[in-house]
């Protein structure tokens, strides 16, 4: 049962294509913990390790000639900010996981400077997860992930691991940097899953 | 008394407003009365959820102001021109007021008053709240490592806790510089704080050397404010040298 706030209004611009407690951004803020970590793409690497330490990498050229796919979707941060209609350029997952076997029912992402982030597997199969590496028709921004950034787009957008390095395949689920800090495991922005216990 | 991290559930309470206070022209600090709030450590922010009396409802995260009380919190709220729930705390809320919060969130920008490091705090704009409410904790616990604060605000009217940081800079082991990013205020009749170094420019290496620990120092090392302010507050402290997993960042971003 909601408090009612004498003398709030508010704007009341409900969309339906906000989830419950967000709010529309048309600008692109930035959620990050530590300083922008430098990725060269003369360095860059991306590997997907399996449950039983099977890796595929691909180098930056390697992986830039991949097909990719343009992808229009709406984000949902969890700090309630939300942008509809945006628009990216990557690889998708099917694509990257296709010829890989696995039993994994969980993934770890893995990013330069350390950051990681957890999300079942089924989660990134069948078009709903990719590689980005453009947004708006450019190379994407060192400070939203650049050179190339995990995109789940429907769940809370820290989950879209940016400066993604790597994915590891898991039987069980483990938490990953903010999951660990209290943030929930899924992040379902439909069901405000923002925190453990939502 | 401390939280490291967001503790099971977090639940709803109903906060009843105590006490405002104009800090500057557009800033203002609300004293909540929160019964049941746990606590909480200096560096993590709360949601709030405003409902209209249709049941309309919008939520936002402030940032938490002062050290952790029993059944007490202060928030900071910076009015922005185009925000929602901003312009009603920072202007219409009133004691008496109710409204939903709940928190404490965020275990990773928090400050640990047992640890031994200096003390390094980078504030833009409202970013100082968080960045106060370490202060304060300093303060609360007798902690005696050296705290250094560069603090960047378009004017010296813009200052947020000007009185009492320059009292604490009195009272402690803190040391405030402060950076006006824009010029032609002394013209305006907007006096400076007289008792700290102040520069009008934007952050730059040479003022960085001139007024942060160095590298050697290994500080603890926060920054706040604008995305902007934060980008270059942390590329100038990773190109002096300072280790990237030293340096806890946080960001405002547009809207509210």
């Amino acid at each position: 049962m909601n408090t009612v706030t004498r003398g709030f209004t508010g704007r009341r611009r409900d969309d339906p294509k906000l989830p419950p407690g967000q709010y529309l951004e048309y600008g692109f803020p930035v959620l990050q913990a530590g300083p922008t970590p430098p990725v060269n793409t003369a360095t860059w690497s991306f590997t997907i390790t399996t449950e039983t330490g099977e890796s595929t990498r691909w180098d930056w050229k390697q992986f830039t000639a991949l097909p990719a796919e343009a992808i229009t979707t709406d984000i949902h941060c969890v700090t309630q900010w939300s942008k509809l209609g945006t628009h990216w350029r990557g690889v998708s997952l099917d694509t990257l996981l296709d010829g890989i076997e696995t039993d994994a029912a969980y993934v770890m992402a893995r990013s330069y400077g350390g950051y990681t982030t957890n999300a079942p597997l089924p989660d990134l199969r069948d078009g709903k997860a990719w590689i980005a590496y453009e947004y708006d028709g450019k190379p994407l921004r060192p400070e939203h992930g650049g050179p190339a950034r995990l995109l789940v787009p429907h769940l809370y957008f820290w989950k879209s691991a940016k400066w993604v390095t790597g994915l590891d395949l898991m039987l069980r689920d483990k938490r990953g940097f903010w999951e660990q800090l209290g943030y929930h495991d899924y992040g379902d922005p439909w069901r405000e899953q923002r925190y453990q216990g939502d | 008394m401390a939280r490291a991290a967001v503790p099971g559930r977090l639940t709803w309470r109903v906060a009843t407003v105590k006490q405002t206070k104009d800090e500057t022209a557009t800033a203002r600090t609300l004293t909540l009365d929160v019964p049941g709030w746990p606590g909480h450590a200096p560096g993590q922010h709360v949601a709030v959820k405003l409902t209209a009396a249709d049941g309309y409802t919008a939520q936002r995260d402030y940032s938490i102001g002062n050290a952790s009380e029993p059944d007490r919190l202060e928030i900071t709220v910076q009015r922005l021109s185009d925000g929602e729930v901003s312009p009603y705390l920072a202007e219409i809320a009133e004691p008496g007021d109710q409204f939903d919060l709940r928190g404490p969130i965020g275990g990773w920008f928090t400050w640990d008053p047992a640890d031994p490091r200096p003390l390094l705090l980078f504030a833009g704009g409202s970013g100082i709240v968080p960045l106060m409410a370490m202060i304060r904790t300093h303060a609360q616990f007798g902690a005696q490592v050296p705290v250094r604060l560069i603090y960047s605000a378009r004017t010296p009217a813009d200052i947020i806790y000007q009185e009492e940081l320059s009292e604490r800079q009195r009272s402690s082991p803190l040391t405030i510089t402060y950076l006006y990013t824009r010029s032609g205020w002394a013209a305006r009749g907007i006096a400076p704080a007289r008792d700290s170094k102040s520069y009008t420019t934007r952050l730059n290496a040479k003022i960085l050397a001139e007024t942060a620990f160095p590298p050697s120092a290994n500080p603890a090392t926060f920054v706040c404010g604008p995305s902007g302010f934060v980008e270059a507050a942390s590329s100038l402290l990773v190109a002096a040298g300072h280790a990237p997993g030293a340096i806890k960042t946080e960001r405002f971003g547009p809207g509210g």
